[in-house]
């Protein structure tokens, strides 16, 4: 591996393998590697025992309706064909989610202890059947063998039990929480079961039961878990399995009967799902790609980087679960010790036969990933990078791609800002360590990411200013059940693994299940323009106005309410007002009429508030709310008056709702310093962290129902848990929130961190949802408002939180300061942190 | 062996820039572990060319000319004729790379191996093995005699507490003095490196020796604690390929204590494939310290030939 590589065109070598019959005199001296090919003899006789015909696998039995196109699964490496599967239909999908409705009623209503057996014995079966699994997962996936039997099976298993262990817990550890029904779960094609492992194991654990969807190119491997599940004595169609192209994937996913989706693949796919079901209360999380940055520093181990780095292709090429190919940032000052390195390992890999134990690289799970490869790396080359190849270890036949180095390609390369699928690294040189944040962060996507360097201090300020929900310190590719795995940004969101990844399939008790039908409406025109406000008339009230007259002879002073963000009272940029109406219809004030400029402007004001705010101790966003509510305090019987005149409650209901606003901000100031992460028990000998990080920019939208409770209910935890928020009050009754303005000012809360904005409700919301640096938002108002919020949000797929239009009791606690606000706040960032030095004796 | 190692001035800037990530090292050594294999007729041959790399070795307390003689005669022919014939290497000449003995012993084994009309060289060990705890003249002296009495290899131990109190200038100059009075016999330096605390130091000590002008660097005595670990060899690979990146010169390296195992001795010359390439997997660069290892490869042998597992009794004794 010493010599000098290039990326000159070899033809490539034949071992003596191939160059007639081997003798031991010949290998003796050539010492080269001989065939290891990995006995496929369990996994085809699994198929031959099928008929090397497989269909659907639906309510605990094999399901072949007749008149479906069948399509021939073949291995992507050999191109032998395996067996045909079923061109799943709508039917089909019918049929499996019927299954699946009818199995909840029995499997959500078991003791958890009865179901923490079931996904016991589960587990045990995968176990018995470990080799056939992995030989099939490489047949048709094309992965290594020995990565399917290394990495990929420890995992699911590990999965398994360690769901079946929360199965056990549910009663405990999920008081208030409860399954959500069916979730459909969506996998993309060759991608490995540890994938479908993720989705399947929570769901069932946690009550629900799973139509999962795979694609008829590949997957065996999940109508093989389908058939074991029924093996092993579980309750029939608590998971069906059904084949079927990506069209289908709407299908289902839309099915009125389906509570949730749980999906992984392309972000285009992932979009049009976000669009799809919008509006219809699904739950759905998203498992996109990414780019894996890997972050190797002077202070680093080079050699051991370079050994990760390479380990990483052969991680069948990079594909979901640590994002396309890794984009390797190296300080200059080591960036030439480091390709050194790279070029050196690189050609000792092994590219070949999947199925052979010493593949390290196996081939492209689709040809037409070719040529897009192949027009990255010509264009980076045209463009001026350098371009290392190490042709020489690849087989003469097969779709292979030899493992490739990009060096020194400029930041508007597509091969730094697009996904690549192949054994590609392209690496990337910067100066400082906030240069390197700040490269690592310049990405749409944020699934993962790596550390290497030996100062601790470093590595670990660098783990938490990187906006991934993965970083590995010192290594590549750790997964674990225990473990939050998920991604932020582009990336999706929902986490995998762990209790966090729990919540997604679960709701809280006093939530009903949410079935809403989607309305028809118009994309492009709905709340596209502020809708006009008009002032009421004089004379046409029907009472006289209510509450305090004017004195004759002093008339009172004008109070103007404005927009507040960046910590600033500003005139809209529209200039104009709306009329807010008391409760008797009469005028009562004029709010400003704020627009899309103004949005844009207020967003800009929370992203220059964001960084500082998130980096303060929980200690002092505590303190900040908490002095909040000083102030409110101070305030009590002026904002209890209004709200009573506003709304034409009684003063003691309105006293009531100021009181436990008050309480409220104690809340979220009292848990602020209690929550901020924790432990993970995995397997790694060393640590794993998981942080709960704020997601930044936050937007707010807030129902009229209790004008003052639900809009401090909202912003507080947003905005203690370290976001930046930009909120809108609610539409018919803001002038409580606009109270609050004042009180904010007098708080020490950092200008920028909270941002009012007033105005037609939809209309604004509509300009945050369709804003590229909004991170989430949170929408409470009608259904359609809701529709049109998750379908915009899947511009950049940014997390929302929608009401579909149903009501929230914000006075009950476990409605209005639930667990789920910290998880609606917040993203999880897994870090692991592997340890020891402690040598010998 | 290969041309010698002229060594180089001290670099202690070099020396000093060195990071070890030891959970990374670890990871690394498993996945060789598991990514790699030879069967059938590769595992064989493998397994022939790791007897040319052997270094039989005998270092004991109770070592007579008996049982040395045993050791030569097992080290000219340490592959039954007929299973050699079988697989058509009769006449490859295979015999393990030398023998290994306590100076004392020198001349005992040059004596049996004369008898045995074999021309293998003779290591000996020295300068107060396997603790290295003797006056550094002492150390000298006992160099000079095991060259005179006709070791054509010198394995040397380090003086383990220069490394864990960071006396590198002092580990150089001793290294050179060793390097000195082995005259034209080969040294081989001994790290013990069980007992030098951490793989950063096993680095920088591997790299002081090749300075110093080692032309091998051995993990251990087989008298430690811990002896040849894959991670420790990892480390020392590194240093030799980064030498070797450097200054052009190719230094051996030779695990030694408690490879027994026909497994063990594939697994680290996959190692050595793989992380220096093909020209370190002959005995010119690669050593395998071991007294019972050759025991279990010789059955693996057996077996691939014959078809049937061997009773111990089915092969001469070493």
């Amino acid at each position: 591996m010493l010599g000098p590589g290039g990326r000159v065109r070899r033809e490539p070598m034949a071992e003596s393998v191939g160059a007639g019959p081997a003798s031991v005199r010949g290998i003796y001296e050539a010492l080269d590697y001989g065939p290891a090919r990995e006995g496929v003899g369990p996994a085809q006789a699994w198929l031959d025992a099928h008929g090397r015909s497989l269909g659907h696998f639906i309510d605990g039995k094999w399901s072949k309706p007749e008149g479906r196109e069948t399509w021939v699964c073949k291995s992507p490496a050999t191109g032998e064909s395996l067996a045909t599967t079923l061109q799943g239909q709508q039917e089909d999908v019918e049929a499996a989610v019927q299954a699946a409705t009818k199995a909840f009623e029995n499997w959500s209503q078991l003791p958890c202890h009865a179901r923490a057996r079931h996904l016991y014995n589960l587990t045990r079966m995968i176990q018995k059947h470990q080799n056939t699994f992995t030989v099939l997962e490489s047949l048709d996936t094309g992965k290594p063998v020995t990565e399917a039997r290394v990495c990929d099976m420890p995992l699911i298993v590990r999965h398994c039990y360690h769901h079946a262990g929360w199965a056990q817990l549910m009663g405990v550890e999920m008081r208030g929480w409860e399954p959500l029904g069916v979730v459909s779960a969506i996998i993309p094609s060759g991608s490995p079961l540890v994938l479908l492992a993720w989705k399947v194991c929570p769901a069932l654990a946690m009550g629900n039961t799973v139509v999962a969807l795979v694609p008829p190119t590949a997957q065996l491997s999940a109508l093989l878990l389908a058939e074991l599940c029924d093996q092993a004595g579980l309750p029939s169609g608590i998971l069906n399995v059904i084949t079927g192209a990506e069209a289908l994937a709407g299908i289902l996913a839309t099915h009125p009967a389906v509570d949730a989706v749980a999906f992984a693949g392309s972000a285009e796919l992932g979009r049009s799902l976000r669009q799809v079901t919008a509006g219809l209360g699904k739950r759905l999380s998203l498992q996109l790609g990414g780019r894996t940055p890997v972050l190797i520093f002077e202070s680093a181990d080079l050699d051991s980087a370079a050994t990760g780095l390479t380990e990483t292709l052969s991680s069948h090429q990079g594909l979901l679960l640590g994002g396309g190919a890794p984009l390797v940032l190296v300080q200059e000052a080591v960036a030439g010790a480091l390709v050194q390195r790279l070029k050196a390992r690189l050609g000792a890999l092994r590219v070949g036969e999947a199925l052979d134990r010493t593949t390290d690289v196996g081939g492209l799970v689709d040809e037409v990933w070719r040529a897009a490869l192949q027009a990255h790396v010509d264009e980076a080359e045209a463009e001026g990078a350098e371009v290392f190849q190490a042709w020489a270890a690849l087989p003469a036949q097969g779709s292979y791609y030899p493992p490739t180095l990009i060096i020194g390609a400029d930041t508007t390369s597509r091969c730094i800002r697009e996904e690549v699928f192949g054994p590609v690294l392209v690496v990337l040189p910067f100066r400082t360590t906030k240069e390197a944040i700040a490269l690592a962060n310049s990405t749409p996507y944020g699934l993962a990411a790596s550390v290497w360097t030996e100062k601790l201090p470093l590595a670990m300020e660098v783990a938490c200013s990187l906006q991934v929900g993965t970083v590995w310190i010192n290594g590549q590719r750790m997964y674990d059940a225990a473990a939050s795995f998920g991604g932020c940004k582009e990336s999706g969101f929902g986490c995998n693994g762990g209790k966090e990844g729990l919540y997604e399939y679960m709701r809280p008790s006093w939530e009903s299940r949410i079935h809403s039908r989607a309305t028809d409406m118009n994309y492009k025109t709905f709340a596209a323009s502020s809708s006009a406000a008009p002032f009421p008339v004089p004379g046409q009230a029907k009472d006289p106005p209510s509450g305090p007259t004017q004195e004759a002879h002093r008339p009172s002073v004008d109070r103007t309410y404005k927009l507040y963000y960046g910590g600033a009272q500003k005139r809209p940029e529209g200039l104009s007002s709306r009329p807010i109406l008391d409760s008797t219809g009469h005028l009562m004030a004029y709010i400003a009429d704020g627009s899309a400029k103004d949005i844009r402007n207020a967003v800009e004001a929370a992203h220059k508030a964001a960084p500082w705010w998130r980096g303060r101790s929980a200690h002092a966003r505590a303190q900040v709310l908490f002095y909040v509510a000083e102030n409110l305090g101070l305030r009590q019987m002026e904002l209890t008056a209004e709200l009573a005149a506003l709304m034409g409650v009684t003063p003691e209901q309105a006293a009531q709702e100021v009181e436990l606003s008050l309480e409220r901000l104690f809340h979220w100031a009292a848990s602020c310093d209690k929550h901020g992460g924790a432990l993970q028990d995995t397997p790694l000998y060393g640590t794993n962290l998981l942080l709960r990080e704020p997601l930044g920019v936050l937007g707010i939208v807030c129902p009229d129902e209790n004008p003052l409770l639900s809009f401090i209910s909202l912003w507080a935890p947003a905005v203690v848990w370290g976001n930046a928020v930009i909120i809108i009050p609610s539409q018919r009754y803001p002038l409580p929130a606009l109270g609050l303005c004042q009180v904010l000012d007098t708080s020490d809360l950092p200008g920028g961190v909270l941002n009012v904005l007033t105005g037609d409700r939809d209309h604004l919301a509509r300009t945050l949802a369709l804003h590229q640096d909004v991170q989430a938002l949170w929408y409470f108002g009608s259904q359609q408002g809701s529709q049109l919020m998750e379908w915009a949000s899947a511009g950049n797929l940014k997390r929302t939180w929608v009401n579909c239009g149903a009501r929230r009791h914000w006075e009950d606690p476990a409605q209005g300061a639930g667990e789920e606000f910290l998880s609606q706040a917040t993203y999880c960032k897994s870090i692991w942190v592997p340890m020891g030095d402690v040598f010998a004796s | 062996m290969s041309a010698r190692n002229p060594g180089m001035e001290l670099d202690l800037g070099w020396i000093s820039k060195v990071q070890v990530n030891q959970p990374a090292v670890i990871r690394h050594a498993e996945q060789i572990q598991t990514r790699r294999t030879v069967k059938k007729d590769w595992q064989a041959a493998w397994l022939l060319r790791a007897v040319t790399c052997i270094d039989l070795t005998t270092l004991s307390g109770d070592d007579t000319p008996s049982n040395i003689h045993r050791l030569c005669y097992k080290a000219t022919h340490p592959i039954s004729e007929d299973l050699l014939r079988v697989m058509d290497m009769h006449d490859k000449g295979i015999t393990t790379a030398a023998v290994c003995v306590y100076p004392a012993r020198v001349a005992d084994s040059i004596k049996a191996l004369k008898a045995a009309g074999c021309n293998i060289p003779v290591a000996s060990v020295a300068t107060g093995f396997p603790a290295g705890q003797t006056p550094l003249q002492t150390k000298l002296d006992e160099i000079r005699i095991a060259v005179e009495d006709g070791a054509r290899e010198i394995d040397i131990v380090i003086s383990r507490t220069l490394v864990l109190t960071g006396q590198w200038e002092g580990l150089y100059e001793e290294i050179r003095q060793f390097r000195q009075a082995c005259g034209d016999a080969h040294m081989k330096t001994i790290l013990g490196t069980g007992e030098l605390g951490s793989l950063t130091n096993v680095y920088k000590a591997s790299m002081v020796a090749m300075m110093a002008g080692s032309d091998f660097i051995k993990t251990s005595t087989g008298k430690e604690a811990v002896n040849a670990t894959l991670p420790v060899g990892l480390v020392m690979l590194r240093a030799i390929r980064d030498f070797y990146w450097k200054t052009g010169n190719k230094v051996g390296f030779k695990p030694a204590g408690g490879i027994r195992t026909a497994k063990d001795a594939l697994t680290w010359l996959m190692l050595m494939k793989e992380e220096l390439g093909d020209e370190w997997l002959k005995p010119e660069l690669f050593r395998l310290g071991a007294s019972s290892l050759l025991a279990d490869i010789e059955r693996q042998i057996y077996h691939h030939v014959t078809g049937r597992y061997a009773a111990y009794h089915n092969l001469a004794m070493a």
